[in-house]
């Protein structure tokens, strides 16, 4: 077995019984890298010098018995993080010289740990996009199909674990960027808690929505990640002050007896018939497995797109105004006034789903609208979340498709940007209600395009979400499937 | 039309975006979908509910007064367009 | 000549926090560093950067809020204010919009005519202050501006007046009270130079008996209480000239010149403002509970008004004493700081007021550094209380005392100064006063009393000052008629 179709378990267990040494793996993923990135383009930036750095320092602190779970363990992050020393575009060409003077608090905890960062990943421009083609550095393609979209907005982290160039990533979620690529990738993502994960140093899109989830080949690597990355900052006002548990330790608890809902909006006409498929497929293998299944409703999952894109743009809006080419980032040659550097700088550095964004938030935003949209939204927030509420009061997780169909081609949705947006159905509410969620692989296309299957937790209770995919992983072989490249 | 080319042309003033002829006209079309779409909200009756700005309900994350290490001027201008010692240079503002 | 138009006058002011760091980073703000040597990711909007709210400043908001009769807002919400400038990193200022911290609250003021009035307060709210613009001056940088963000990011309060005011001293009089009072607080340095206390009044006229209020002209930051009137007293009479040829008041900022006493308006091009207050999603609600109010409460000093009321009922000094040394907190606690020390508040007042401030003045420096201590002053009056020297002869001590730093005590003594009140040495001089001016202690004896003023001179100078002055008096009026 190569050295990067690894897990990080496998990994860790060879690091630290030295069979191998972290360089040798940087330098096994660095090459891999080079052999596969100009068929998938996941990575903007691959840092060699600094991970092999970081890779001998990683070794020297497993020589001394002191690695913890990430210690000399290859991950990439997505280009959203800021990286102290190291280009950070966020996917667009209004950041293509910026380099961060600053490293995100999940970067800083990542180094903490001596964990070898591989470069920075490709991505929907300011993370706005399903499908990664609104990005300043060309699209990314699907490992499992190179004309497929990988999904988005975290493209590259969901592209690179597939095609085994990391070992685990992270990416962010606003409205299901790390779970739906996850899903059209055949890799797992989680979406944890708003407030689990430190915002602090990631770029924001919509501040009251974003959140940092790691991507891995299975759920425990995925688990090993977010337990690295999670828990209290107090550079993020919006973090939250309680304990993370061990989610390594509950993973392989008995579900015999869980309930599982099945919220019967997510299972509507709509639903391709492989993904359909797929997901029944998943819900006898839980029954088999002696969980319990319920159909509930979440009455207003038909507002959350519309409520979400609002929310979403309005903030958006606000947060991206600081790229005005005065402090950094690009500024346009013809800026001899003060409103032509604006409006010009903004005009070429921006790419035109963010510059839709920006125009949409703006309106909903401006005055004698912002009762009509942006109010409005916030009080359909309010909905959804106690849509979720009432359903957690009778289940312990969600069961639903991540997305209504597999990666689509390259280039059919990306003029059709309401079409792009229906994408997320599946994904937004989650974001809304603010909760927890995972995606994990749970079948293939008739095509050979994997699917993925959602789990929805309670708020805070990433563990039950990570226990319940474990147990289908063990039950089933998706997850082991890899990508022919 | 529920958005004027008027209105799109405003927005985009107010956004500081220059926007080509060809692209006002594409986004005034976008926009009306998109606002065409949102209308489904009003469906949704929504009086007396409180609105959301936090899905997890949190107060009072403060610092203390406490001063930590910052930038150095070399720092701080690093990634500037046109630094200056005097401070980042922008098109002179008139008052 | 009296007006044909009524005055209304509304002050926006933004109050400077004299915390260490910034209010939503841990970056100093000490007046007057380098360009942007105050600086990090936060406060220079860096692209992922976070607010964290300062504690300081919200304890500093709930003691100016209490100290000017507000209510405190059991929850409160920071806002953004969106618009574009290049002093302003973040492309939004952030402020409290919907939900500030203090509301409701008033000034009682003094107006012209010596009456007490009431000055509404609407709103007290936190929010950042922006960076400075420098233009260029060389012939390089003359289409060029400079952006410094040393000051981005700094805490303000701005406190928001009703349109209360109804002429220009009035508007100076709330902003004195409202100065003196977040100097005392020590919340604010009140260096309207350094920009720490800045004044917008939105100044407009009505004819007299109108109930709508005339269309506003806003005059913005000037910097000092003296231009502050003669800003709104020339804006009254450009609005009152408008009105008087038939013209309108056009709703505008203008900026004031106090080269030339007069203003300009300020009109941009741009279209007017749309400002997208929406909440900031970066930041949590602000939940203020009664315990807090009340530990700050506990915690507040004794305020101007209620200082001046008990030196003139407790310690008898008169209006216009009490109100002098109450306005300076530092001045009011030497003051204090004498009386017990000597007994006497009236002979303390009258020094600390005269002397001790007059030294200040001159020197510059401020009565924490005076360089004779509320004990060393009092052991002077003491000296003035039991006859050992005049109060002539005191402010000379004093002088020495304030050029030496020694004791009183110790310069009467090195100096001879103590003053002779030994009835026998006394009546020596007298006598050899008298033998030497026959002539005017005939004249004297005569009637010719105002003599008397010559005689205790010519003593007085005798003695080189020393002789008290009392017994001077008494003994030689006992020579001369007899």
């Amino acid at each position: 077995m190569k050295l990067y179709d690894l897990t990080l378990t496998e990994l860790r267990a060879r690091l630290d019984n030295r069979e191998v040494s972290s360089v040798d793996v940087t330098r096994a993923f660095l090459d891999r890298i080079a052999a596969t990135d100009d068929k998938i383009n996941a990575f903007i930036t691959v840092c060699e010098a600094e991970a092999l750095a970081a890779a001998k320092a990683a070794d020297r602190r497993i020589a001394a018995n002191e690695a913890g779970a990430l210690t000399g363990i290859p991950i990439a992050v997505k280009d959203i993080f800021n990286t102290s020393g190291i280009l950070t575009t966020c996917g667009s060409k209004i950041l293509n010289n910026y380099i961060a003077p600053y490293d995100a608090t999940v970067i800083a905890r990542l180094k903490q740990q001596d964990a070898v960062i591989l470069g920075k990943l490709n991505m929907d421009e300011f993370a706005m996009g399903s499908s990664n083609e609104c990005t300043a550095f060309e699209p990314v393609h699907n490992p499992w199909n190179t004309d497929r979209v990988p999904g988005g907005s975290s493209g590259g982290s969901a592209a690179s674990v597939a095609a085994s160039q990391a070992i685990a990533t992270l990416g962010t979620d606003t409205g299901g960027s790390v779970r739906q690529p996850a899903a059209h990738c055949g890799v797992v993502g989680l979406k944890p808690t708003y407030g689990r994960v430190s915002r602090y140093g990631v770029i924001a899109y919509a501040s009251s929505l974003d959140q940092v989830g790691p991507l891995a080949r299975n759920i425990g690597d995925c688990a090993l990640l977010l337990q690295t990355v999670a828990g209290f900052d107090p550079a993020d006002s919006t973090s939250v002050d309680i304990p993370v548990p061990d989610y390594s330790a509950t993973l392989s608890e008995d579900i015999t007896g869980l309930r599982i809902g099945l919220p019967k909006e997510y299972f509507i006409e709509g639903l391709d018939d492989d993904v359909r498929r797929a997901v029944d497929q998943a819900i006898a293998t839980y029954r088999n497995l002696g969980a319990e299944l319920v159909e509930v409703s979440l009455p207003h999952t038909d507002y959350a797109v519309a409520g979400y894109y609002l929310i979403a743009t309005a903030e958006a809006s606000s947060n991206l105004a600081r790229y005005d080419g005065v402090r950094f980032g690009l500024r346009s040659a013809e800026s001899d006034s003060l409103i032509d550097m604006y409006t010009r700088s903004r005009a070429e550095g921006f790419g035109i789903e963010v510059k839709r964004r920006i125009m949409l938030g703006t309106y909903a935003l401006s005055s004698g609208y912002y009762d009509a949209y942006y109010l409005k939204a916030q009080k359909v927030r309010t909905l959804v979340r106690q849509d979720f509420t009432r359903v957690f009061e009778d289940v312990d997780v969600l069961l639903t498709p991540v997305a209504p169909t597999p990666a689509f081609p390259l280039g059919e949705k990306v003029d059709d940007p309401l079409q792009m947006y229906l994408s997320d159905i599946f994904t937004i509410p989650v974001n809304l209600a603010g909760t927890c969620a995972i995606s994990l692989p749970c079948g293939f296309s008739d095509g050979g395009l994997p699917i993925g299957l959602q789990l929805i937790g309670k708020p805070f209770d990433e563990a039950t979400i990570l226990k319940t995919g474990y147990a289908f992983e063990q039950a089933t072989e998706w997850h082991k499937k890899k990508a022919a490249l | 039309m529920k958005i004027s080319r008027a209105e799109v042309e405003h927005v985009s003033r107010l956004a500081r975006l220059t926007l080509t002829d060809r692209e006002l006209d594409a986004m005034q079309d976008e926009m009306d979908k998109f606002l065409g779409y949102v209308e489904q909200l009003n469906q949704l009756d929504t009086e007396g509910i409180v609105p959301t700005a936090h899905v997890v309900p949190m107060e009072n994350a403060f610092r203390k007064d406490e001063v930590q290490p910052g930038f150095t001027r070399e720092q701080a201008l690093a990634n500037a367009p046109e630094p200056d010692p005097a401070g980042f240079r922008v098109p002179r503002v008139i008052e | 000549m009296a007006s044909k138009y009524e005055t209304v006058i509304g002050l926006e002011v933004h109050v400077q926090l004299t915390t260490d760091t910034k209010i939503f980073c841990g970056c100093s703000k000490v007046f007057g560093q380098e360009p942007n040597t105050q600086t990090c990711p936060v406060c220079l909007g860096l692209p992922g950067a976070l607010p964290v709210l300062n504690e300081k400043v919200v304890e500093f908001a709930i003691k100016t809020g209490l100290a000017t009769n507000c209510a405190i807002a059991p929850r409160s919400i920071f806002a953004r204010k969106n618009y574009f400038y290049p002093d302003l990193p973040k492309g939004y200022q952030i402020s409290q919009f919907e939900l500030p911290i203090c509301e409701h609250g008033w000034l009682d003021i003094l107006t012209e005519n010596e009456a007490e009035k009431r000055i509404g307060i609407t709103r007290i709210h936190m929010e950042e202050d922006a960076g400075k613009l420098v233009h260029g001056e060389t012939q390089e940088s003359s289409r060029t501006s400079f952006v410094d963000l040393n000051r981005a990011c700094t805490p303000l309060l701005e406190s928001v007046s009703e349109p209360d005011m109804r002429s220009a001293d009035e508007a100076i009089a709330y902003l004195k009270k409202l100065h003196q009072i977040v100097v005392y607080l020590g919340v604010c340095d009140g260096n309207l130079e350094e920009g720490s206390f800045r004044c917008d009044a939105n100044v407009s006229i009505r004819p007299w008996g109108q109930k709508e209020l005339g269309t506003r002209a806003e005059l913005k930051n000037i910097n000092s209480f003296r231009f502050i009137k003669q800003a709104i007293e020339y804006e009254i009479e450009r609005q009152a000239d408008l009105l008087d040829s038939g013209s309108q008041v056009v709703q505008e900022t203008r900026l004031f010149d106090s080269q030339t006493g007069t203003s300009r308006s300020m009109r941009s091009k741009e279209e007017a403002h749309d400002y997208r207050y929406f909440p900031d999603p970066d930041l949590v609600p602000l939940v203020i509970d009664k315990a807090w109010i009340a530990e700050i409460r506990e915690g507040l000093p004794e305020l101007p008004e209620a200082k001046r009321l008990r030196f003139e009922s407790e310690m008898g000094l008169s209006a216009y004493d009490a109100e002098i040394l109450a306005a300076d907190q530092a001045l009011a606690a030497f003051f204090e700081a004498c009386v017990p020390l000597t007994g006497d508040a009236k002979l303390c007042a009258n020094w600390v007021m005269g002397e001790i401030s007059r030294q200040l003045n001159e020197g510059n420096i401020a009565i924490t550094d005076a360089p004779v201590s509320p004990t060393r002053l009092a052991g002077l009056l003491n000296r003035i209380k039991d006859n050992t020297i005049s109060g002539k002869i005191a402010k000379n001590v004093f002088e020495k005392m304030w050029q030496s730093g020694q004791e009183a005590d110790a310069i009467i003594e090195a100096e001879g100064l103590k003053q002779v009140t030994d009835s026998s040495a006394i009546e020596a001089l007298i006598e050899e006063v008298i033998a030497a001016n026959p002539g005017q202690a005939a004249e004297y004896r005569a009637g010719k009393e105002k003599l008397m003023g010559f005689f205790v001179g010519q003593v007085m100078k005798a003695s080189k000052g020393k002789a008290n002055p009392g017994m001077v008096n008494q003994i030689l009026k006992d020579k001369l008629s007899g």
